[in-house]
């Protein structure tokens, strides 16, 4: 597998607060890789150390093969559309897209114009006049047509609405179908990420909980419901991600690659927002951090 | 990035243009018809030619100012105030020349449009720096704190100044409007402490001592509560004096002897005859001589005007440099 994020024992402090402390992980290139974890668990601080925006205080951070903005060539290989989407709100639609192709060595004009016409986007237009949804799309614009090996996204959808979440989330895929790059996408909302990624990364307090493709994520993750029973007397091979009991019952999720046989469970399927949950829940955290898959 | 940097500039950049262009042509205007030259030309002023004196004075003191806290101070603190410094930083163009080339070019436009305005005022109040008449006032000499800091090169030196330590303090605090107050409060503070404290030594003041006689003492000045007056003689035409001190035998600055003050006439009464009074001072001027008092004039000379200005200059570009340097070394770590 090769990584197109690769960082060790990261960590990032701003002033007394630590925003990451020592975070190591690794994002395979050619996928759309979804962050997702709790609020303050790191995932902006994560991204913005990738895309250069930040120096790290510890640790090591390395992205398609060099340290982030470490100069014009590497910043060419990073795309990068920050939380909020910024654009120059003084700025016209078109203005964004000379300043796209003034700054940008491997700018692909013809995408850009495509892709504002296909928007309905008036290039007069001043970006600070453009809707929540017109804007995260323009950022999006300039992130595509600057062709890089990676993309990054921060909640790029966190502030729209479900059908302009949906579209941005279509143009984006239909992107990637198109040519292959890198993304990692950031989001608390496992359902946006569902759609779009195939490889997961749960952070909790820095740490990867779990990292997986996602449909090996949901082949693997299984409900067992059943009478109440101690989690250690299950079968080594089925891990227990979390427990919970009642007096009579106990329900756990455990992640196992093996078939589940014992007749005392009701194995249920779980959906991948499920086994996020599972793996953000408290009683996860206790657990040390998995890879589900290499 | 140049283009990025002239588009988001752009509108300051033309107000500022057409703001000296306005200055520019009120001068061109007003200073053809005023007095080249010739004694007295004091008297031959309007009220309305002084009070463009001092308008002049006032617009080149405070435009250093104006580009430091709406050019400078707003740079880099309102794009991490919008967070579009994410945008402009994620391009193909590192932020050391992405601030390089703003910081560059807003500094040569700020520099050329006050560097103008400057000249344009400096000709039109040229004859009039130092005019004095006999009895009814005078107009500051060009190298008097009033003055100085309005003409020559300097205010192009700090505009430089003014400009990145807008930039530098909006990096700091990453809030404009919070820079642009501190910039407007640090740069004043620095241009009144530059002529109390470092200009009069940029270059070593000349110390003149003369004899105390009614030939050499131009007045006698009260302070406040003090009863004992203080002696003043007069200064070489043009100079800016930093100090005029009674001193003793010694060369130890000291007050004039309290019995001195028995020696004023004071004012001269319409009952009075002048001729009186006059040898009573006389003899005691005499006397304070006689005892070992001088007078000691400390004083920049009027021939130092240029070599002060490039002295200042150089100042003010050097403490440029630092600022600038300091702001590229902190933008790495926003």
């Amino acid at each position: 597998m090769t990584a197109v994020v690769s960082a060790q024992a990261l960590g990032k402090r701003y002033r007394r607060r630590w925003a990451l402390t020592d975070c190591t992980l690794e994002i395979p290139a050619g996928h759309v890789t979804g962050l997702v974890g709790p609020n303050g668990a790191g995932k902006t601080t994560l991204l913005n150390l990738a895309a250069g925006m930040l120096e790290p205080t510890t640790g090591t951070i390395e992205v398609c093969g060099g340290r982030p903005a470490a100069g014009p060539a590497q910043l060419a290989k990073v795309g990068y559309v920050a939380q909020d989407t910024p654009v120059y709100a003084g700025l016209s639609v078109q203005d964004h897209l000379t300043l796209g192709a003034r700054l940008n060595p491997r700018w692909d004009a013809g995408l850009a114009r495509a892709r504002i016409a296909a928007l309905g986007l008036d290039p007069a237009q001043k970006a600070g006049r453009l809707s929540g949804g017109q804007r995260a799309q323009l950022a999006l614009t300039l992130g595509l047509a600057k062709r890089p090996e990676l993309l990054i996204l921060d909640e790029p959808v966190a502030s729209l609405d479900p059908l302009a979440r949906r579209e941005f989330l279509q143009a984006l895929m239909e992107a990637v179908a198109e040519d292959g790059f890198s993304v990692v996408l950031s989001s608390h909302l496992v359902a946006d990420l569902e759609r779009v990624c195939d490889h997961l990364l749960v952070l909790v307090d820095s740490r990867v909980r779990v990292a997986g493709d996602v449909e090996e994520l949901l082949a693997t993750h299984h409900r067992l419901t059943g009478p109440r029973r101690d989690p250690g007397s299950l079968p080594a091979d089925q891990h227990v991600v979390s427990a919970s009991s009642t007096d009579v019952q106990s329900t756990f999720v455990v992640r196992t690659d093996q078939p589940i046989h014992d007749p005392a469970w009701t194995v249920g399927r779980l959906t991948l927002e499920d086994v996020v949950l599972a793996y953000m829940s408290p009683g996860a955290a206790a657990r040390p951090a998995l890879e589900a898959v290499r | 990035m140049m283009w990025l940097s002239w588009r988001q500039a752009r509108a300051q950049t033309a107000t500022l243009y057409a703001a000296v262009a306005a200055c520019a042509a009120v001068l061109a205007v007003t200073g053809p018809r005023l007095p080249r030259s010739g004694a007295g030309i004091f008297d031959l002023l309007t009220p309305g030619d002084r009070r463009l004196y001092f308008t002049g004075l006032i617009v080149v003191a405070v435009a250093p100012a104006l580009v430091g806290a709406f050019l400078g101070a707003p740079m880099v603190a309102r794009e991490l105030e919008n967070g579009t410094h994410r945008l402009a930083w994620s391009q193909g163009v590192t932020r050391t020349r992405w601030l390089a080339v703003r910081l560059g070019l807003t500094a040569l436009a700020a520099a050329a449009a006050v560097g103008v305005l400057t000249l344009a005022v400096t000709w039109w109040a040229a004859p009039l720096d130092g005019a004095a008449s006999e009895s009814r006032g005078s107009l500051p000499s060009r190298l008097t704190p009033v003055s100085f800091a309005m003409r020559g090169i300097t205010p192009v030196a700090y505009t430089v100044f003014a400009l990145v330590l807008g930039v530098a303090i909006g990096i700091v605090l990453r809030r404009s409007i919070a820079a642009l107050a501190l910039t407007l409060a640090l740069f004043t503070f620095v241009q009144i402490a530059m002529p109390l404290w470092v200009r009069p030594h940029l270059i070593p003041p000349t110390t003149q001592v003369t004899t105390i006689s009614e030939d050499t003492i131009d007045g006698i000045g009260y302070h406040d509560s003090d009863p004992v007056p203080t002696l003043e003689v007069r200064g070489p035409a043009g100079a800016w004096v930093l100090s005029d001190r009674t001193v003793d035998a010694s060369g130890r600055a000291v007050p004039v002897p309290a019995s001195f003050v028995d020696c004023d006439p004071g004012p001269p009464r319409p009952d009075q005859r002048v001729t009186e009074v006059r040898p009573r001072l006389e003899t005691c001027l005499t006397q304070l001589s006689a005892a070992g008092y001088r007078q000691q004039l400390v004083y920049q000379p009027a021939s130092r005007f240029w070599p002060l200005q490039w002295a200042e200059t150089g100042v003010f570009l050097a403490l440029s440099g630092l600022l600038a340097w300091f702001s590229f070394w902190r933008l790495r770590r926003v």
